[in-house]
């Protein structure tokens, strides 16, 4: 009776279900996210301080910022083995993968300079000079403009991906953390961690076109520190990890209002999303945990403890 | 009597001056008067001689990253007075090439250069000079703070050893001016945070000493009250390192030695620290210190406010920094400004020990109407600081 139960789960292990993987900082380890039981299903040894984290197209291989270890590491998901290694450029902390599936722009924090490689030959394209801790990164959606952010200069650094120039730098609030282009291309949001602040930028001529700040009651403005954030694939809902306040906030991207705050774990850094967005995953930074938030009800709905200072977090579908 | 630096007289030298022709150009002087300081028993922390300027010049290389994209360029030149230098003339020779100064000097000649006439509306940024006096009855308009004051470090440690419930506390003091400058910092703020100071004895060793120092502390510290932490104030380094598992009874450390209230100490990692340690490190080749990171911090603030007002009129920055708009990132979990009565600047003060963060005040449950961070030092109400309300 038991062997048969027993045999039962076996076999239904490998029905597998949608992965959830997330860097922990601390640990040197990602751990993967059953989304079906919410567990953790796989802990995985990686590099040295693990944090950027993002897949492939295909989801053939994860490419995994392992800054400590100066590298970018490229995992095969199945085995969770280490593949190869990328040249990445000292201190690689965040990066974003071209359109095109095969460049890795990256963000250098301790050079001021911003890394571009190709993941097929294995070399470095480009070297860009760009301001003090580059941190954030990100491609537009036709490829043509990468964004670095630097937390020390303050500034979002537009750059030509054909010319890998700069052809504008824009003055941003306090401490840039992340960029995302709006899922259309025609926006550039940049979070400010000490500015307490988003800004929204139009592509078209880096114009300002809204500044959105947050408040939370109960709850220090000093403290709410925006980092990693994510659009809604129509382009219409941002989520913004606000830090040390401990809440994600829910912003209309069509209004520049913030509509919610969701209460989440210690020092919300980054966040993923499951297949249908139904779900959303937040990294925890201080306790170690992350948090499971039901998009439709905007509530969180589960806890689940991963390792020591999880910080970035990527969707692995399995079908 | 050690002189810490090779013999120089008012000499000067410029680093790091870009000759681009940007549309703002920022000159900066670094004024420092250097000082003889009392021997210590030990002099395994010997204090560099680049302390200070060091984190100027890194300051200087991250508002020079940020001018390049923006027009802007930065100087930083160094004016260093012997101890028996002529400090005014070198300070007019500021002056004469600059607005903003950066003062490396002790609380005394903080005054002299802010009162010469030159001196009406420049911006004059103090890095060394610790004492309240500067920030209370003692202020100048022409003078902001980067370097945390006596009373804030202490409010810091007080909020640390409240929070632990640690209240009935005993003090060793040094002789010497900075000793007695922040045991009475420790003394006014147990009152504030109401921890009972019980007893204070004061380190009067002598060279007639006939024993190791380790081998007096017990017997020295043996007729204290019963009590759950020592205070030490040793702000000159002398005998502070030898008290630690030497006292009578087995006891908590802290003050300047064991849980220390900094401005600034290596092992803060969060927040950024590590990445500016590294480029502070590469830079200098050894740890920031305090005076290193006001020194940053002051260059900071002001390329910060170059960069958001695109101007370099002293008085242009001078309100803009003194505004509510103006915010700095400074490695410390959040934004630092200046507070608007007396110039001081407002900021997280770490309780350390030797390696490892034990806690960032203002610490939770200490509350402000308008800002956490204000709950260390001076308080507006509390201030004799005249000179900043016009």
């Amino acid at each position: 009776m038991l062997r048969l139960a027993l045999f039962a789960s076996l076999l239904a292990l490998p029905a597998a279900a949608d992965e959830i993987w997330v860097t922990n900082e601390q640990d040197d380890t990602i751990s993967v996210i059953d989304i079906d039981t919410l567990e953790v299903v796989r802990t995985i040894e990686v590099g040295e301080r693990p944090r950027g984290i993002t897949f492939s197209h295909d989801f053939s291989v994860v490419y995994v910022c392992a800054s400590d270890s100066d590298t970018v590491q490229v995992i095969d998901p199945v085995t969770g083995e280490v593949l190869h290694e990328l040249p990445s450029g000292e201190d690689p902390e965040q990066f974003a993968l071209h359109p095109d599936d095969r460049h890795l722009y990256i963000a250098n924090e301790d050079d001021a300079i911003a890394t571009v490689v190709d993941t097929q030959t294995r070399t470095v394209v480009a070297q860009i000079d760009v301001g003090i801790e580059p941190e954030g990164m990100a491609v537009s959606p036709d490829g043509t403009i990468a964004i670095t952010t630097s937390e020390t200069t303050n500034m979002a650094h537009w750059i030509d991906t054909t010319t890998h120039e700069l052809f504008a730098n824009t003055l941003v609030d306090s401490r840039p953390r992340d960029a995302n282009f709006s899922p259309d291309g025609s926006q550039l949001w940049v979070s400010a961690e000490i500015g307490g602040t988003v800004t929204a930028f139009n592509v078209s001529d880096q114009t300002e076109l809204a500044k959105i700040h947050f408040e939370i009651p109960g709850v220090l403005a000093d403290k709410i520190q925006p980092v990693g954030f994510e659009f809604t694939d129509d382009g219409k809902t941002v989520f913004a990890a606000l830090g040390p306040s401990n809440h994600i906030a829910v912003i209309n991207a069509e209004t520049f209002a913030v509509e919610d705050y969701i209460l989440v774990g210690r020092r919300v850094w980054h966040m993923a999303f499951d297949a249908d967005k139904s779900q959303l995953f937040t990294t925890n930074g201080v306790s170690g945990d992350v948090t499971v938030i039901d998009v439709a009800s905007r509530t969180p709905i589960k806890t689940i403890k991963v390792g020591r200072y999880p910080w970035a977090a990527a969707f692995r579908p399995t079908e | 009597m050690r002189v810490w630096s090779a013999v120089m007289g008012a000499t000067l030298w410029g680093i790091g001056a870009i000759s681009a022709a940007g549309q703002t150009a920022v000159s900066i002087v670094y004024l420092r008067q250097e000082v003889e300081r009392p021997p210590v028993l030990s002099n395994l922390d010997a204090i560099p001689e680049d302390e200070g300027i060091a984190g100027a010049e890194v300051g200087l290389d991250d508002n020079q990253t940020t001018g390049k994209f923006l027009g802007q360029t930065y100087e930083l030149s160094i004016i260093n007075v012997a101890p028996e230098g002529d400090f005014v003339a070198a300070a007019e020779q500021a002056l004469s090439q600059s607005q903003f100064i950066v003062i490396d000097a002790p609380a005394a000649q903080v005054l002299q250069v802010a009162d010469l006439p030159q001196a009406t509306s420049a911006i004059l940024l103090n890095i060394a000079a610790p004492e309240v006096s500067l920030r209370d009855a003692d202020c100048r308009r022409n003078v902001l703070h980067t370097l945390p004051s006596d009373d804030m470090r202490a409010d810091a440690l007080m909020q640390f050893l409240q929070s632990r419930r640690w209240d009935e506390l005993v003090m060793i003091t040094g002789p010497h001016p900075a000793d007695l400058s922040f045991a009475q910092a420790l003394r006014t703020s147990a009152r504030k945070f109401g921890l009972k100071l019980k007893a204070e004895k004061e380190w009067l060793f002598d060279a007639n000493m006939r024993r190791a120092a380790s081998a007096e502390v017990p017997l020295f510290t043996q007729e204290f009250p019963r009590h759950d932490v020592m205070l030490i104030a040793d702000e000159v380094g002398d005998f502070a390192r030898y008290i630690p598992y030497n006292t009578w009874e087995p006891d908590v450390i802290a003050g300047s030695e064991g849980a220390r209230p900094v401005a600034w100490s290596p092992v803060m990692e969060q927040w950024g620290g590590v990445q500016l340690q590294n480029r502070f490190e590469e830079h200098a080749q050894r740890n920031m210190r305090p005076i290193d990171y006001a020194a940053f911090i002051a260059v900071r603030a002001l390329g910060e406010a170059v960069t958001r007002t695109s101007s370099s009129d002293p008085e242009t920055l001078r309100s803009y920094l003194l505004s509510d708009s103006f915010e700095l990132a400074g490695f410390k979990g959040q934004p630092l400004s200046f507070r608007s009565w007396n110039g001081q600047l407002r900021q997280p003060i770490p309780v350390v020990h030797a390696n490892a963060v034990i806690a960032t005040p203002p610490l939770e449950g200490f509350l402000h109407p308008r800002s956490d961070l204000d709950t260390l030092g001076l308080d507006e109400p509390e201030t004799h600081c005249n000179a900043f309300t016009e």
